[in-house]
């Protein structure tokens, strides 16, 4: 284990960390806000990759095929939940459960009728391609960079419109109180629509930054949802701040995990019984984290204010 | 008023008379005969999809324990099924393919997973719930796939099926088929029984009004733990037939697909019913034996009609045959 | 009951303090219960007595002060170990389990203080054991007719009968009656305050009531709550006479 290696997976680790904050940060208010549980978010995120492929392949240029995926993201995301969603609302969890797990199914297959089982790639826009020196002899991709930092932006917006705004307060009060809300005479349908369409283009737009770094495949919404919950869980429900926070602590556990837990176990144990243990727990660890944090805080580490 | 007093010997009043399951022995006979009828004619292939749905509705049954009766939404409950599976398929490759042997490895396993894991999950409620029992279950899932020795990503394949008491009771379809039609029969009774007691009553009141039960005197998180260990010993039952049916196990079998699916079974025969659950596993294998027939993508057709039966009908398929009167009280 | 006063009280309440952010809910609550005895605890609306009720059947926990209940503090024990240390409670919005009969709801309640109360392999609903004393509450509540019915569909003044029935087969020392009467029509609340009466001087009751003309009728000790704080207790005449409460509570009621 050198310092430069664990300098590249830290950063790794954050730009994992960023793109899970994406998907999660829309997916935590749909929960908190609306207490309805979405499991085609995963599929809203393959879907954001996918057109980027698309619309990227089109144009000849990323910036606006980007922009093409993410209108054409959120048009799929509004048809859905007029056509669904909207049904669902008022329904218990296991219908929503259910019913979005149709949706997967649906989606998941659609999309390799559309576009084929096989693996998909966008390049990487040649004004970020290449690398970045770190420090002597270390480069770093700076499309990675530049994903972590239109993340961080993106947090940052999130941020000043959640703390900041009139719509980012009902959404705050929705969270921490959902009766309240309709209390105050505020149209419900709307701000759940607003809330809907905002989660699905910042999924939609995960995908899509992660297009040119991941291999865009059917089935690739699938584990990123449930890190997602994970990262949701772990930080709170409901909780900007938290998903932010759980989605880096779930990055980096998940990324060094991976890379230093052969090393790690070496140290006790021969090279073939550390592999096969390493490669088990380190899959694993995430999970772990999570299950001491849920034992120690049930309601994540940074719940949502006033709600218990 | 009449209120009449009541001495302690008295017989107590009647009370009014209970659903009889006939449904249920319709339902059980008609199964038993079904090898009768492959060997008079119908697709042998059903004997061996109806074995398989038979499985499924053994777990599917414990998940209604659990999510129907209990009111907990599990996404994890297919981690029971490969716990079955791999410890089957591992101790056969072991060259300790007696089930006396692996029953108990099974059972205890399942015990302790689900204790481990409920204790953290039972913490929290509602979308929490569901969220971390779907993690729990992808746990398992990549722990299967790290099991590099025991054939990882790509599945384990077995080269002989578990003896019970030494005794080759897998090797033909059609005893297979009854021992699996037994034990589901054994489970049902089981998960029926359990319900009906004093757990079941406080289990039932929980999903309901956990408050109230609170303060009645019971600690509600330890009853819902009950229920999920026991849940998940009946599901990791399923997943020792399912490896000895296929005579191959891979972390296919723990997918979250698969939980979801479990789910679905539930639901489509009738959250809370038990024999819902065994109706549901059946039309779900069914439908997607027809389906897969026609296209290879089936799922577009079969994930809209999940969304069409949710936002249709409640109830799932029993309510529906309770509403055409075929299961009526006597 | 004078004479019950110089008995120990089966439930103390010292400084008990409870806040939400700014708003002090419980401010240095001082109150016990004797044996037998009716504790009425009356407020205008916002005075915080559901609150207290939430604290003492453990469903909050208070900030500062203890709660002691038979002589041992229960301050920190869960609702479900108070209830089988016999404190038992109604709630104001009813609460039973709507699916189950009548007889099932006051089952429950029985099993929790039979020797199984979870035995797993034992058919519930043809168990005599349960079943007998299960009755016997509903006749004492006057609900034998309604035995049978599920209790989702019973009137509202049936529901709190209900609610009774299922704290008295708790075996309890002492009941929380979170507002029996809110809701209730004249003549199911004329039969409740029967019950009410019936029961009296059995169990110590602390009774959270509107009503004030069954509150002075029933009760042996009056306790006036406004803003979280004891503004006056003691038997109805002198709480009834007492300046303080008049301006507070009693006047605006004319």
């Amino acid at each position: 284990m050198t310092t430069s290696l664990l300098i590249v997976q830290i950063l790794n680790g954050l730009q994992f960390g960023i793109l899970l904050f994406l998907v999660a940060a829309g997916l935590t208010l749909v929960f908190g806000v609306m207490d309805f549980i979405n499991l085609a978010h995963g599929v809203q995120y393959m879907l954001g990759a996918y057109l980027a492929v698309t619309f990227v392949g089109l144009t000849g240029s990323f910036v606006l095929g980007l922009a093409l995926a993410l209108a054409a993201a959120l048009l799929i995301g509004l048809a859905l939940e007029f056509l669904v969603f909207r049904h669902l609302y008022e329904r218990d969890h296991l219908d929503q459960v259910l019913a979005t797990f149709g949706l997967i199914l649906l989606l998941n297959q659609g999309v390799k009728m559309v576009w084929g089982a096989a693996p998909l790639s966008v390049p990487v826009p040649a004004f970020l391609s290449g690398s970045v020196p770190l420090m002597d002899g270390i480069l770093y991709p700076t499309y990675r960079f530049a994903l972590i930092g239109a993340g961080l932006a993106v947090g940052a917006l999130l941020w000043f419109i959640v703390e900041k705004t009139r719509t980012g307060m009902l959404l705050r009060a929705g969270a921490s109180n959902p009766s309240m809300v309709s209390a105050l005479g505020v149209d419900i349908r709307k701000l759940f629509m607003i809330v809907f369409a905002f989660g699905t283009m910042l999924a939609g737009f995960a995908g899509a930054m992660a297009a040119p770094i991941l291999s865009v495949e059917p089935g690739m919404g699938d584990t990123v949802l449930i890190l997602a919950f994970v990262v949701i869980v772990v930080g709170g429900i409901g909780s900007i701040r938290g998903a932010f926070v759980g989605a880096l602590i779930v990055g980096l556990v998940d990324t060094l995990g991976r890379s230093f837990m052969n090393d790690l176990l070496r140290l006790f144990m021969s090279a073939p019984s550390a592999r096969a243990t390493g490669a088990a727990l380190s899959s694993m660890l995430i999970y772990l984290v999570m299950a001491m944090v849920l034992f120690v805080r049930p309601e994540g580490l940074l719940p949502a204010k006033g709600r218990s | 008023m009449s209120a009449l007093p009541v001495p302690a010997d008295a017989a107590l009043p009647a009370a009014p008379p209970r659903r009889r399951p006939v449904i249920v022995l319709v339902l059980f006979l008609l199964l038993a005969l079904l090898p009768v009828a492959v060997s008079v004619g119908l697709p042998a292939h059903w004997l061996t999809l109806t074995t398989r749905a038979l499985i499924f509705a053994i777990a599917a049954l414990s998940l209604d324990l659990i999510l129907g009766v209990g009111g907990l939404v599990s996404f994890g409950h297919a981690a029971f099924i490969g716990i079955g599976a791999y410890v089957t398929g591992i101790m056969i490759t072991e060259g300790r393919g007696e089930a006396l042997l692996i029953l108990p490895a099974i059972l205890l396993l399942c015990a302790i997973f689900a204790a481990i894991t409920g204790a953290v999950s039972l913490r929290t409620r509602g979308v929490a719930f569901i969220m971390i029992t779907l993690a729990f279950g992808q746990m398992a899932f990549f722990l299967t796939q790290a099991l590099s020795g025991y054939g990882g990503d790509d599945g384990l394949t077995l080269y002989e099926r578990s003896t019970v008491a030494g005794y080759d009771l897998f090797g033909s379809r059609t005893r297979l088929y009854y021992a699996v039609l037994v034990a589901l029969a054994g489970c049902y009774i089981l998960v029926r029984t359990l319900v009906a007691s004093r757990f079941g009553r406080v289990l039932r009141a929980a999903r309901e009004n956990a408050t109230r039960v609170t303060v009645t005197g019971y600690d509600v998180g330890r009853i819902r733990l009950i229920a999920y260990v026991i849940s998940g010993m009946i599901a990791g039952l399923s997943g020792f037939f399912l490896a000895n049916q296929t005579e191959f196990v891979s972390p296919a079998f723990v997918s979250w697909q698969r939980s979801g699916e479990l789910i679905f079974m539930v639901v489509l025969g009738g959250v809370g019913s038990l024999h819902g659950a065994i109706i549901g596993a059946l039309v779900f294998l069914f439908a997607e034996d027809v389906l897969s027939g026609w296209t290879e993508h089936w799922k577009v057709i079969f994930g809209p009609l999940i969304v069409l039966f949710v936002l249709f009908t409640r109830g799932g398929l029993v309510g529906l045959l309770g509403k055409l009167g075929v299961a009526r009280r006597d | 009951m004078t004479e019950s006063r110089a008995r120990e009280p089966v439930l103390t309440l010292t400084g008990l303090n409870k806040a939400f952010g700014a708003l002090k809910v419980t401010d240095g609550v001082n109150l016990s219960v004797a044996p037998g005895e009716l504790h009425a605890l009356i407020g205008p609306n916002g005075a915080g007595k559901t609150t207290l009720v939430h604290q003492i059947s453990g469903m909050l926990r208070p900030d500062a002060g203890s709660i002691h209940f038979r002589g041992t503090d229960i301050t920190a024990l869960t609702p479900e170990k108070r209830a089988r240390a016999g404190l038992a409670r109604t709630f104001q919005i009813t609460s039973t389990i709507a699916s189950l009969s009548v007889l099932e709801n006051v089952a429950l309640s029985v099993q929790a203080r039979a020797r199984h109360p979870l035995a797993l392999f034992r058919n519930a609903a043809d168990d005599d054991n349960l079943n007998r004393p299960a009755w016997a509450a509903i006749e004492s509540v006057g609900l034998s007719e309604r035995a049978h019915v599920l209790a989702g569909s019973l009137s509202h003044g049936e529901k709190r009968a209900l609610e009774i029935a299922m704290a008295l087969t708790l075996e309890p020392a002492a009941i929380l009656l979170d507002e029996p009467l809110a809701g209730v029509g004249r003549e199911e609340g004329e039969r409740l305050i029967g019950l009410l009466r019936s029961l009296k001087g059995r169990y110590a009751m602390l009774l959270v009531e509107h009503d004030m003309e069954a509150v002075f009728a029933l009760a042996d000790t009056v306790t006036v709550l406004v803003y979280g704080r004891v503004i006056a207790s003691g038997d109805p005449a002198t709480v009834r006479a007492d300046p303080a409460v008049r301006e507070a509570y009693l006047g605006e009621e004319g």
